[in-house]
């Protein structure tokens, strides 16, 4: 129990407490502490207490904390000693949780901050972490937050948000083409998973709003992989083809360092050309389990397209000259892949099919031009982002044309 | 080169490497040079200390005793020149269970018959001043109490608290009926769980000693060894360079040497035969 600070006639009468029946092994010392915080540095509290031995295990408690203690008839005299405030002497300071505050987040997010939350003070002599992105404007994004928010709202669970028992049966040639999108569809989310994955390990967590969006678009993509697979094994079929064109097509997100321009290449322009593509199979896919996959992931990727337009945006606001950058990704994209065949032949055949729903010729000419539409919808879709970027018209619709045939 | 001032340290855990390496790092910052040699035991540490192995050493109470009853035996001197702030003024003290009839009142009569848990043969604060203390109180081992020794890397002086860890475990365990620790590791085996909150109760404490301090060997240079001291009074806990061997080696600052802190053990030394007046060994049970 504390007694009061007591003040008579200009004198001070030293801070009492009794820790009663309460040892140190049994916590006493946070009220020791708490009183000796109230007093300055030099200051002195007298501290009684009932429990046999207390005075050798306040004595212990002292000397390791490296306060002076002295007993009296009125019981310990402590003198505060000002060695803990050596420990933050020279500590940093790492800007404010809440990112809407001056000064939140740093533009420079420093080596010695490391794994502290954002907004704590670091100990001088902490260790230093190399985290490549570590500027905000290299990764920040200011609806970040909220774009996590939104995502952790539209989590769905496989198991309760799909109906894999709804009935269907497709003819053979029909489901080997859905195993075939499918088969194509994972490969793909393979690289929407590794690219920010990667970006993951390196982005300083600082910035813990955008450490939390990839987090999830990770998550996300998980599930996708998950889900896709599940819907192609639910009628016996293995995993069909992989060509080396749409690899390597892949490989060149992979192989792309700067975080702008990955996120340009891959959720800007390839994973909202992969919407389109979903939406098209939620519409057209032949099975009720194809075409809930396609809404569900559809919403997820449009995210991740979200998350990327509004880092760009910011960046492109401060950086106009930074266009000139992701055109010429785009550009070097497409001579890297000029000697790939860009879509295989097996997934557009696939897709015309699963379009189509059934092997006749009737069905096939609807399938043929269901996927011509959803080519001139992807290329529209490109064509509308590259435009709100800011790039002009002219340039929006060569880079949009020059986009991988593989579609991410 | 010059020739480095030599120090004696003893290895009773790995973490000692990471403290001597990160001294030696400091004194050459501050271009002093300095080595350090590692032992397995105190004894041939202070052994080192007598034939120009050693310019210093970083000794255990018991190893100090020794030095300085070596030294004497030669007609040299030994200076404890010196010590944490954290060294000063420890106490052990006898814990039994919280519901155990032994009282602190009545001259511990109530341990007549017991079993007490000490720490190592050498250790200083869990066995030689614990059974010092008793003795003063009438009460002597095999006579009086059984007494259940913790023996853990002897040679070491008790330096590795496992000792006194086991015997707290064996308290809780009702293995034993009371268990010598210093008061520090009282409230450390609180935290660490071994003994739960409030489950136990000290019973007895014996009075004030020093720990362990640099001794400067007969032969040392002096100004060497003055540079030393001068160089770990400068190490501040402010710094964050030298904080983290600090926080290793226990302490806040470290003091000047000083000897008035030895009385018990020396006493203890002698009524338990451990060294003789000469720093021989006494003690027939002892291997290090």
């Amino acid at each position: 129990m504390m007694k009061n600070f007591m003040m008579q006639k200009e004198i001070f009468l030293p801070l009492i407490i009794d820790i009663e029946d309460l040892g140190l092994d049994a916590g006493a010392h946070l009220l020791i502490k708490h009183g000796l915080a109230s007093v300055p540095v030099g200051g002195e509290i007298v501290v009684s207490g009932r429990v046999p031995g207390w005075e050798a295990q306040l004595s212990a408690w002292c000397r390791a904390q490296g306060h002076a203690l002295a007993f009296a008839a009125d019981g310990a005299h402590i003198t505060r000693s000002d060695i803990h405030a050596g420990r933050w002497r020279g500590a940093t300071q790492t800007g404010h949780a809440d990112p809407q505050q001056h000064g939140a987040v740093h533009e420079h997010s420093l080596p010695c901050y490391g794994l502290a939350a954002r907004g704590a003070t670091v100990e001088a002599g902490a260790p230093e972490y190399a985290f490549r992105l570590d500027k905000k404007h290299e990764v920040w994004t200011d609806n970040a937050a909220d774009l996590y928010a939104q995502a952790v709202a539209a989590q769905w669970d496989p198991e309760q948000a799909i109906d894999w028992h709804a009935p269907f049966d497709l003819p053979a040639e029909v489901e080997d083409a859905v195993a075939q999108v499918m088969t194509y569809m994972i490969e793909n989310e393979n690289a929407a998973l590794v690219v920010p994955a990667r970006f993951l390990g390196q982005l300083h967590p600082h910035f813990r709003e955008v450490q939390a969006v990839l987090a999830i678009q990770v998550a996300d993509e998980a599930r996708h992989i998950e889900v896709f697979t599940r819907r192609l094994r639910m009628r016996g079929r293995e995993p069909a083809l992989s060509t080396a064109g749409g690899q390597a097509s892949l490989k060149t997100l992979l192989d792309e360092a700067d975080f702008s321009v990955a996120g340009f290449l891959l959720s800007v322009l390839g994973e909202g050309t992969f919407v389109s593509l979903l939406n098209f199979l939620h519409e057209h896919a032949p099975d009720p389990v194809t075409r809930q996959i396609a809404r569900l992931a559809s919403r997820d990727e449009a995210r991740h397209v979200a998350f990327g337009m509004a880092h760009l945006l910011r960046r492109l606001e401060r950086e106009p000259e930074f266009r000139t950058r992701l055109a010429n990704a785009v550009e070097a994209r497409n001579d890297a892949l000029s000697g790939t065949s860009g879509l295989n032949e097996e997934v557009f055949d696939a897709l015309i099919l699963l379009a189509a729903g059934e092997f006749t010729p009737a069905a096939i000419a609807i399938g043929y031009a269901r996927v011509q539409a959803l080519m001139i919808d992807m290329a529209e879709g490109r064509l509308g982002r590259l435009l709100r970027l800011g790039f002009e018209e002219k340039t929006a619709r060569r880079l949009a044309a020059l986009h991988t045939r593989n579609f991410m | 080169m010059t020739r480095p001032l030599i120090m004696g340290a003893v290895a009773y855990a790995p973490k000692v490497v990471t403290i001597w390496e990160g001294f030696k790092e400091y004194f050459r910052r501050h271009d002093f040079e300095f080595d350090f040699i590692l032992y397995s035991n105190y004894e041939r540490q202070v052994e080192a200390q007598f034939d120009g192995t050693l310019d210093i050493a970083w000794n255990s109470p018991l190893a100090w005793v020794r030095a300085q009853r070596m030294a004497l035996a030669r007609g040299q001197t030994v200076r404890a020149v010196a010590m944490r702030d954290t060294d000063c003024d420890l106490t052990s003290v006898l814990v039994v269970r919280s519901d155990s009839a032994v009282v602190a009142s009545g001259g511990l009569s109530g341990l007549h018959g017991k079993t007490i848990g000490f720490g190592a043969l050498d250790s200083p604060q869990a066995n030689l001043i614990p059974r010092d203390h008793l003795r003063t109180q009438g009460l002597l081992a095999g006579r009086d109490y059984t007494a259940r020794r913790f023996d853990l890397l002897s040679g070491k002086h008790g330096d590795h608290i496992g000792g006194e860890r086991d015997a707290a475990q064996a308290l809780m365990a009702g293995e034993i009926d009371a268990a010598w620790m210093i008061d520090g590791n009282h409230l450390a085996f609180s935290r660490e769980g071994v003994l739960p909150a409030g489950a136990t109760r000290i019973v007895a404490r014996t009075g004030a000693y020093d720990h362990c301090n640099f001794t400067a060997s007969p032969d040392a240079p002096t100004d060497a060894v003055d540079r030393f001291v001068g160089l770990l009074s400068d190490m501040a806990w402010d710094d964050p360079d030298v904080r983290p061997l600090l926080e290793l080696e226990g302490l806040k600052a470290w003091r000047s040497g000083r000897t008035s802190g030895y009385a018990l053990l020396a006493r203890a030394v002698d009524d338990e035969k451990f060294y003789d007046a000469k720093g021989n060994i006494l003690a027939a049970d002892y291997r290090y």
